[in-house]
């Protein structure tokens, strides 16, 4: 089920000052952030934020088609390279 | 013969019926475009004058998104996804279920048949 409208979208209030704060001082620099779960607001588009994967901070540029969206999409947090070849089945 | 939207010529079937054979109409969306044309549900494709099936022709075109356009517009979505690099996008992109279903039984509808797995056995 998607959210009540009369609530607003949810975004931490602490993602809010950040992005105000580098929008007014005119610097384009990565703005991290761990809370994955804020949704992407049309003030943050052109912004880049580093949003947290639970190791590092993954660089995400903001583009419009993103709002609406959560943050944590853009930040993959499972690493998975594929099953390594068996080697049993290579000894025979 | 009835030619709605391209393609589509069902005949011999009830006219809701028939219209389901289109990329993009199920049977609800039929249902509602005999109501508005004004044939009764009973009547089949072959049935028809002209000029309904011009009706039911004119009525799709000016509604309904069909066929060839509706299956571009659904792989732009999907495209769009995918260039945006989000969770989604990934998702389609590996061909691995979208909406959080379990990979690890089952989700053969988008991963394909099971490969065998080379020496497994015992």
């Amino acid at each position: 089920m998607s959210r009540s409208v009369w609530k607003g979208p949810f975004v931490d209030s602490y993602v809010l000052k950040k992005a105000e704060k580098t929008r007014e001082s005119g610097r384009n620099e990565v703005i991290k952030i761990w809370s994955r779960r804020s949704t992407i607001l049309p003030q943050f588009v052109g912004l880049t934020f580093g949003v947290y994967n639970g190791q590092k901070h993954i660089p995400v540029n903001v583009s419009e088609d993103m709002i609406g969206q959560k943050f944590g999409e853009y930040a993959p947090t499972r690493t998975y390279y594929g099953h390594a070849a068996d080697k049993k089945a290579k000894r025979k | 013969m009835a030619r709605i939207a391209g393609v589509n010529l069902p005949t011999g079937k009830r006219l809701p019926i028939a219209l389901t054979y289109i990329h993009g109409i199920g049977p609800a969306a039929a249902a509602s475009i005999c109501e508005a044309v004004g044939v009764e549900s009973t009547r089949r494709v072959n049935e028809l004058s002209d000029a309904e099936v011009l009706a039911v022709r004119e009525h799709i075109d000016a509604n309904f998104t069909v066929e060839g356009d509706l299956r571009r517009e659904v792989q732009m979505n999907i495209k769009r996804l995918m260039d945006l690099g989000c969770y989604r996008g990934l998702r389609h992109r590996r061909n691995l279920p979208v909406r959080g279903q379990r990979t690890h039984t089952n989700a053969r509808t988008r991963k394909g048949p099971a490969k065998a797995i080379a020496g497994k056995k015992k």
